[in-house]
C-alpha cells in the first residue's frame, strides 16, 4: 500500500531535483545549441560551483557570498576554458570536442581532489531556512522548499535573459544558425564566450545552492552529468523549454521510483529515455537537424 | 599500410608478444601490469573498430566489459561450470547480444546524442549490477574465487595460475583477437565502416545500409569487451564490480585516444602508457591520488596537439620518411593536370584544351547495369504531382516529369527554382509532401536513398561528398562494393581483392574519370577539378541505369568544363542521365531535351532549340533584370 504523505513528499523532492536538473541541463543545452560543443566537463562545473562556494563559506560564513562566489568562479572558469581551449576545437570533429572536454572534466575533478581530498564537505543552509515548514498537509524541510524557489527564480532569470534581451535574441538565433548570425555582422565568437560563461554559471550556481541538500565531493558531478544527458535527450538538444520539461520529468521519475526501490530509478529513467527515442527521436521539444 | 607483404603485421605482433615478458621488466613494468595491459588492449581493439574505424564514440563500453566478465565469473563461481575458456565465450556472446539490443536504441541517433545515450545506458547497467541483480553479481563485493584456466594436454595439465603463465594465456587471446580484427578491418565490411566514419551520408547514398553496418561494429565492440571482461576476472581471480563504472568507459576512451584511434594497436600502447604511468606516479614518485590529475593533463595535451595519438604519430612519421626516401624532399603530390601557367596565352590555352580533347577516351564506360530489360522504350522515371513544402515555403509544386530510357535530359532554372530539392526527392533523400515517383516500373516514393541506389538510381552532388580520409581508389571501391555486395552483407573475413569483378570495375571507373594516376592519393590532396571528377566517379562506380548530376560543371575553369562535357558524353552512352547546370552552352550541347523549372514549377519543356527561343524562359532569366 502506498503511503500517500510519503508519496507527496517524494513528488516534492522530485520537483526540487527536477528544477535543479532543468537548470543544469539548460546550461548544457544552450552551450551545445550555440557552439555545437557538448561539454562533458559540465558535471565538473557543478562540482566546482559547490567547492568554490564551500571555500567562500568557510571564510565568510555567509551563504549568499558563497552562492555569488560559486557562480562567478564557475563562470570565469567557463570563459577561460572557452578562450584558451574550446575555441580551437570549433573546427575540429565532434569526437575531439568530446575528448577534450572529458579530459578537462577529469583535470577539474582531480585538481579538487588534490587540494581538498575525497571526503565530502557540507555547506549548511542559511539559518532562517533551517528546520521544517508545515504546508498544511505535510511537513517539508524549509531549505528544500526555498531551493525550489531559488532554482525557479534562476530559471526565470535565464528565461528572461534568453527571451527578453538583445543578447538572448542573438543566442537563440545562434542556436538556429550560428553561421548566419556571424554573417549578420555580429561577433559570434564573443557571443560564444558569453554563452559558455552563462551555461557554466548555471551549473555552478546549481552546485552551490544544492550543497546544503547533498554534501559535495569531487565526483559529485558525475551522476549529475549522466542525469543531465538523459534530460537533454528527453527534452531535445538545444531547446531551453525542452531542458525544463525534461528536467522535471527526470526529477519526478527518479524520486518516485526511489520510493519503491532506489535501484530501479535509473532503469525507469532509461525506459523513459528509450520511449522518447522511439516515439520522438529528436526529443519532446527538439527539432531535427540539431545534432 | 604494408599491403605488399601479407601477414607482416601479424608476424611482428607475435614476435613482440613473445619478446615482451623478457624485455618489459627491464623497463619497469611488473608482470601484473603487463597482463593488465593485454586485457585493456584486447578490450580496446573492439572499441577501436567502433570508434577509430566507424567514427562512433561510445562512453558506455563498461556495460559490455562488465556483462561479459560477470557472466563468465558467475558461471565459474556460482554455477561451478568447469570450462574456463568456454565460459569466456559464453560471456562474450552475452555481451554481444546485449550490445545488439543496446545498439538498436543507441544507434537511433548519431554524434553527441549517441555518446550521451551510451553513457546513460552504461549507468543503468551499473545500477542494475549493484542493486536488483546483486544476488548474481555479488553487488559491491563482486565475485571472488574465479578459477585460473587450465589446458589439459593428455600427459600433463598446464595451470595458468602464475603471472608468467597467465601472460601466455592472455597473449594468446590478444593475438587471436588482433588477427581477427585485422581481417575485419581489411574486409569489405571494414572498408564500409571507414566510409561511414568519413561521410555517413554518402555511404548511404552509394547504396550501403549504414545502420546495419554500424550495428555490426557496435556488436563487434561489445563482443571484444565481453571477452576482455571475462579475462579480467580470470586474471585477478576476482570479478570486480567497478568494471561497470563510468571510469572504466572513460579510461578505455582515454587510452585509445592516447595510443591512437583507428590503428588497432593504439589501445594497447595507450594502456601501456596509462598503466605504466599510474604505477610509476604512485609507487616511484609517491604522488598518491594525484596520478590521475597528471594523466588527465597528459591526455588533454595529447588531444590538443597529437590528434592521432602515439601510434598515429609514428605512422605519420613513417610515411614522411618513406616519402622523403622515395621522392626526395618537397615532392608533394602534384596535380597531374597542372593548372595552366599564368603566362600562357589564350591561344596556347586553347591548343592545350584541344590536345586534351584529342586524347582518346581512356576507357569504355561501365555499362549501365541492366537490372531490368533495357529494351523497353517507355519512361525510366516518371514523377507525378511532386510537391515539397517546408512549412509555408513551397519548394516544389505539382511537378510532372518523365524521362525515357537512354535519354539525356537537362534541367535549368534560376537560382531558388527548386532544382536541387527536386533531385533530392527523386533520389529519395527527402520525402515529397505529396506526389509519386516511379522508377523503372517500381514505385519508389518513400523508399530510402540506399534502396533507390541499389535499384540503379544515383546522383552526383552539387557540393562534393567524398570520403575525405580515404584514397581515390578506396573511394571508388566503396561505391563499387555497394553494387557488387548489395546493401548489407557480413563478409567480415573476405579479402577485398578476392571479390570478383571489383578490381576491374574500380579500374574502369578510375580510367573513365581520368584519375588512374592519382588512385593512391588521399582525397584531401586532390585539386578541385579532380575532386569533381571523383564525385562523378563515385556515382558512376555503382553502375547506375539512371544518373542524376547536380551542377557537374559548377566552379570549373573553361578548360575543365570542356573535359567534363566530353566525359559526360562518354558516360551517357547506354545510360539515362539528368543534368542540372547553369552553363547552358555546355548543357545544350549535351542533352536532348530540357526542362525549365521556375519557382518550384515546370515552366516549359522542349528541345534545346525550342528552349532557346522560348519567350517565357527568356523572361524567367532576364525579366527580373530588365525590370530592375
Amino acid at each position: 500500500m502506498i503511503n500517500w504523505s510519503n508519496f507527496i513528499s517524494q513528488c516534492f523532492n522530485g520537483l526540487v531535483l527536477g528544477a535543479l536538473l532543468a537548470l543544469i541541463s539548460s546550461g548544457l543545452t544552450i552551450i551545445y545549441g550555440t557552439l555545437g560543443v557538448l561539454n562533458l566537463a559540465h558535471g565538473a562545473m557543478f562540482m566546482l560551483g559547490g567547492y568554490a562556494g564551500w571555500l567562500t563559506y568557510t571564510y565568510t560564513n555567509s551563504f549568499i557570498a558563497a552562492v555569488v562566489a560559486g557562480s562567478l568562479f564557475v563562470m570565469i572558469v567557463g570563459i577561460v576554458m572557452e578562450r584558451v581551449i574550446i575555441r580551437y576545437f570549433y573546427t575540429r570533429p565532434y569526437e575531439d570536442q568530446l575528448l577534450v572536454t572529458f579530459g578537462l572534466g577529469i583535470v577539474f575533478v582531480e585538481t579538487v581532489r588534490f587540494f581538498f581530498g575525497s571526503l565530502s564537505k557540507a555547506v549548511p543552509a542559511p539559518p532562517p531556512l533551517i528546520g521544517i515548514t508545515s504546508l498544511g498537509f505535510m511537513y517539508y524541510p524549509t531549505y528544500r522548499l526555498a531551493l525550489l524557489g531559488i532554482v525557479a527564480a534562476a530559471l526565470l532569470a535565464l528565461y528572461l535573459v534568453l527571451y527578453r534581451t538583445r543578447i538572448g535574441m542573438i543566442v537563440r538565433a545562434g542556436i538556429e544558425d550560428s553561421v548566419m548570425v556571424d554573417s549578420l555582422g555580429i561577433d559570434v565568437y564573443k557571443v560564444f564566450m558569453l554563452v559558455f560563461g552563462i551555461g557554466a554559471m548555471a551549473a555552478g550556481f546549481a552546485g552551490i545552492v544544492n550543497a546544503p541538500v547533498v554534501s559535495i565531493a569531487p565526483d559529485v558531478g558525475e551522476s549529475i552529468l549522466v542525469q543531465t544527458f538523459v534530460v537533454v535527450v528527453i527534452g531535445g538538444v538545444g531547446s531551453f523549454p525542452g531542458a525544463v520539461l525534461g528536467g522535471l520529468i527526470a526529477g519526478e521519475i527518479i524520486s518516485i521510483t526511489s520510493m519503491f526501490n532506489p535501484g530501479y530509478s535509473y532503469v525507469m529513467l532509461f525506459v523513459a529515455m528509450t520511449l522518447v527515442l522511439v516515439l520522438r527521436p529528436y526529443g519532446l521539444l527538439g527539432t531535427a537537424g540539431r545534432e | 599500410m604494408l599491403r605488399q607483404r601479407p601477414f607482416i603485421v601479424e608476424v611482428l605482433t607475435a614476435a613482440a608478444l613473445i619478446a615482451a615478458p623478457f624485455v618489459l621488466p627491464y623497463l619497469g613494468f611488473t608482470p601484473a601490469t603487463v597482463n593488465r595491459i593485454l586485457v585493456w588492449g584486447l578490450f580496446g581493439i573492439g572499441f577501436d573498430i567502433l570508434f577509430g574505424f566507424t567514427g562512433l564514440l561510445s562512453f558506455g563500453q563498461s556495460a559490455f566489459f562488465g556483462t561479459g566478465g560477470m557472466v563468465a565469473a558467475y558461471l565459474l563461481t556460482m554455477v561451478n561450470f568447469p570450462y574456463v575458456t568456454t565460459s569466456l565465450f559464453i560471456g562474450m556472446i552475452a555481451a554481444g547480444v546485449i550490445g545488439y539490443l543496446v545498439g538498436l536504441i543507441a544507434l537511433r541517433r548519431t554524434g553527441i546524442y549517441f555518446a550521451m545515450i551510451t553513457v546513460a545506458i552504461a549507468e543503468v547497467f551499473f545500477f542494475v549490477e549493484f542493486n536488483p541483480l546483486s544476488a548474481y553479481t555479488g553487488g559491491e563485493n563482486g565475485l571472488p574465487g574465479v578459477p585460473a584456466p587450465t589446458l589439459p594436454l593428455g600427459f600433463t595439465t598446464i595451470n595458468f595460475d602464475s603471472d608468467a603463465s597467465l601472460y601466455a594465456f592472455l597473449a594468446f587471446w590478444y593475438f587471436a583477437g588482433l588477427v581477427i580484427a585485422l581481417r575485419i578491418v581489411r574486409s569489405p565490411v571494414g572498408a564500409v565502416l571507414r566510409a561511414i566514419r568519413d561521410n555517413p551520408l554518402r555511404a548511404a547514398a552509394v547504396g550501403h545500409n549504414i545502420h546495419s553496418y554500424k550495428l555490426t561494429a557496435f556488436v563487434i565492440a561489445a563482443a571484444y569487451a565481453g571477452f576482455a571482461g571475462g579475462l579480467l576476472g580470470i586474471m585477478q581471480g576476482f570479478m570486480p564490480p567497478d568494471a561497470f563504472t563510468f571510469d572504466t568507459s572513460g579510461q578505455l576512451v582515454m587510452q585509445t585516444a592516447i595510443g591512437g584511434a583507428g590503428t588497432l594497436f593504439g589501445p594497447l600502447v595507450g594502456a601501456a602508457v596509462w598503466l605504466y604511468l599510474s604505477d610509476f606516479l604512485q609507487t616511484t614518485l609517491h604522488l598518491g591520488a594525484a596520478w590521475k590529475l597528471v594523466l588527465g593533463l597528459v591526455f588533454v595535451l595529447l588531444v590538443c596537439f597529437l590528434r592521432r595519438g602515439i601510434v598515429g604519430g609514428f605512422q605519420d612519421l613513417y610515411r614522411l620518411a618513406i616519402q622523403l626516401a622515395v621522392h626526395g624532399p618537397a615532392v608533394k603530390a602534384e596535380p597531374k593536370a597542372a593548372a595552366p601557367a599564368a603566362d600562357m596565352t589564350a591561344e596556347e590555352e586553347q591548343k592545350a584544351t584541344h590536345a586534351a580533347l584529342a586524347k582518346a577516351p581512356a576507357a569504355e564506360p561501365m555499362p549501365a547495369l541492366s537490372r531490368k530489360a533495357d529494351a523497353s522504350a517507355g519512361p525510366i522515371l516518371e514523377a507525378t504531382g511532386l510537391t515539397k513544402r517546408y512549412g509555408g515555403l513551397v519548394a516544389n509544386s505539382d511537378i510532372a516529369f518523365s524521362v525515357k530510357h537512354g535519354e539525356c535530359r537537362g534541367i535549368i532554372g534560376p537560382n531558388g527554382a527548386g532544382k536541387t530539392t527536386f533531385f533530392k526527392m527523386l533520389t529519395c533523400e527527402i520525402e515529397p509532401t505529396s506526389g509519386r515517383i516511379v522508377f523503372d516500373g517500381r514505385d519508389i516514393t518513400g523508399k530510402s536513398v540506399t534502396d533507390v541506389c541499389q535499384l540503379g538510381l544515383t546522383k552526383s552532388y552539387q557540393v562534393n561528398q567524398l570520403f575525405t580520409r580515404l584514397t581515390v581508389r578506396e573511394n571508388v571501391t566503396i561505391s563499387a562494393l555497394a553494387e557488387l555486395r548489395g546493401k548489407f552483407r557480413l563478409d567480415m573475413f573476405r579479402q577485398l581483392p578476392k571479390i570478383a569483378g571489383l578490381a576491374e570495375q574500380v579500374e574502369r571507373t578510375l580510367a573513365l574519370v581520368d584519375l588512374t594516376d592519382r588512385a593512391d592519393i588521399p582525397v584531401a590532396a586532390l585539386a578541385y577539378g579532380e575532386k569533381r571528377r571523383l564525385e562523378i566517379g563515385l556515382a558512376l562506380a555503382s553502375s547506375p541505369s539512371l544518373l542524376l548530376l547536380d551542377e557537374p560543371l559548377a566552379g570549373m575553369s573553361p578548360r575543365e568544363r570542356v573535359e567534363m562535357v566530353a566525359l559526360l558524353k562518354s558516360i551517357g552512352q547506354g545510360r539515362t542521365m539528368i543534368i542540372i547546370d547553369h552553363d547552358m552552352g555546355s548543357l545544350f550541347e549535351l542533352v536532348e531535351r530540357v526542362t525549365v523549372l521556375q519557382e518550384g514549377r515546370v515552366l516549359v519543356e522542349g528541345t534545346p532549340e525550342e528552349i532557346k527561343s522560348n519567350k517565357a524562359v527568356q523572361e524567367a532569366y532576364l525579366g527580373g533584370v530588365l525590370e530592375a
